[in-house]
């Protein structure tokens, strides 16, 4: 059986290590072959992204080699998929290989679109990428006051985000001495400043007592970067000094353009994470159309529940398990203090006050990531 | 030609039904309809009132054991 794993960022690297490790008598056997396609050599901790926008992370901190982490039995390929074949159970790549598969995952990831708002990419700090979270901690410690606007747009990665970015903002320039010069203006989608209601029940009162001001129902349109002007669909506008945003994602071009799936998302069941339609096609992590968070733990969970499913497909011919919808985010809330949400399809989140425990056992898993990547925490 | 698209966000505590929406909404044209499936009681009142801040129209409202099936028409 060939097993074929596009993606080599966390949903991708936790499921071949899994499956790895589950098939291994399999793999020596020649009976199994498990092949990873990517588009880096380098595996890159994506979440560490915003510490290095506030200068608490470096971006060598961010990367190792992704055959460092790969179990042995994994044949590993740089080589970016260019086509999809569904009907003939191959893919096509960029130095004009062609690769065939029994199963087939797609773990892709997703990309900030911050071409979908006029203005946004010319005007507005992001940190989704490594240059752009660079580019805002150089903008951060430049600031010399005034109002600083976040803006959110939907669907994005890591939904805690928004709040996270707001309080390390609200910390960085207390360090810097000028938090009296600056106004946080923060803005929300929906009619709270989080989509989970508990969070936003606990962020709210913190957000007042930090002097956090905030605005919900607010969906950006455009941005007027002469006027220094950001503008809402709900008809509202708000002057920024310093504008920062969470962009709204899209799926990889390759998944939207080989018509996997409208804006790059492929449409999955919830439960088996098959491809709509496919027996022997699923996908995990961002890539997916799921209405769950757009988060690391998500693609981990889910490839968790993958990887014992193909492994058992190999082994007894069924899967034997579904995903259960397990999220679980951490949510850094300033003054060196964390919580987390810990939910599924069926339970809500009921998240604590933070403490300050949590927060250093975040920026314990930091470091642990990498441990968490090869399928071993 | 209008289209009527399913948005199946039972279960969907975050980014949850009305953000759900609103991202499938941005990507659809004028005159479509969105059928948002919700089992969260809250959607009943928070996706009708972004719906009227954002000059879009409600077309239904109902619930059929335990899940709440609201309709949406995208007029800008």
């Amino acid at each position: 059986m060939k097993i074929l794993i596009i993606g080599g960022g966390m949903g991708g690297t936790i499921l071949a290590n899994n499956l790895a490790r589950r098939l291994s008598t399999e793999i020596k056997a020649g009976k199994v072959n498990l092949t990873m396609l990517s588009a880096s050599d380098q595996h890159f901790y994506q979440p560490g992204l915003l510490y290095l926008a506030v200068g608490q992370m470096m971006p060598d901190e961010l990367y190792r080699d992704q055959v460092s982490l790969l179990e042995p039995g994994i044949e590993f390929h740089v080589d970016p998929v260019t086509e999809f074949h569904l009907d003939d159970n191959q893919v096509k790549t960029q130095s004009d290989r062609s690769y065939d598969y029994d199963v087939l995952v797609v773990a892709t990831g997703s990309r900030p679109n911050m071409e979908e708002i006029p203005g946004l990419a010319e005007n507005a700090e992001m940190f989704y990428t490594e240059e752009g979270a660079l580019k805002m901690l150089k903008s951060l410690r430049e600031f010399e006051g005034g109002r600083v606007v976040v803006c959110v747009g939907v669907p994005h990665k890591c939904p805690m985000a928004p709040l996270e970015i707001t309080f390390m903002m609200h910390d960085f320039f207390k360090v810097r001495g000028i938090l009296d010069k600056v106004e946080l203006y923060y803005t929300y989608p929906i009619g709270r400043i989080h989509s989970l209601e508990n969070v936003a029940k606990w962020a709210t009162p913190e957000f007042d007592q930090l002097g956090i001001k905030y605005e919900t129902f607010f969906n950006m349109k455009e941005v007027d970067g002469e006027n220094k002007i950001l503008r809402s669909e709900e008809g509202a506008e708000v002057e920024y000094d310093l504008l920062v945003t969470i962009p709204a994602h899209k799926g990889m071009e390759v998944v939207e353009s080989q018509g996997l799936g409208k804006d790059g998302w492929v449409p999955i069941d919830r439960l088996r994470l098959n491809m709509e339609g496919r027996d022997n096609v699923f996908a995990i992590g961002d890539t997916t159309n799921l209405p769950i968070s757009k988060a690391g733990s998500t693609a981990h969970f889910e490839a968790e529940a993958l990887g014992e499913n193909i492994a058992s497909m190999v082994k007894i011919g069924q899967p034997t398990r579904d995903y259960d919808g397990k999220v679980f985010c951490f949510i850094e809330a300033g003054k060196d203090r964390a919580t987390y949400a810990s939910f599924d399809y069926l339970n809500p989140p009921d998240p604590k006050p933070p403490t300050r425990a949590v927060h250093w056992f975040k920026v314990a898993y930091n470091q642990m990531y990498w441990a968490s990547a090869r399928g071993l925490l | 030609m209008a289209e009527k698209m399913l948005i199946d966000a039972r279960g969907s505590f975050c980014p949850g039904p009305l953000m759900e929406l609103i991202a499938k909404l941005k990507s659809g044209q004028v005159g479509d309809e969105f059928e948002v499936l919700s089992s969260d009681k809250g959607s009943a009142k928070d996706i009708p009132e972004w719906v009227e801040k954002a000059g879009h129209e409600m077309v239904e409202s109902r619930q059929d054991k335990g899940v709440w099936h609201i309709t949406v028409r995208k007029m800008r």
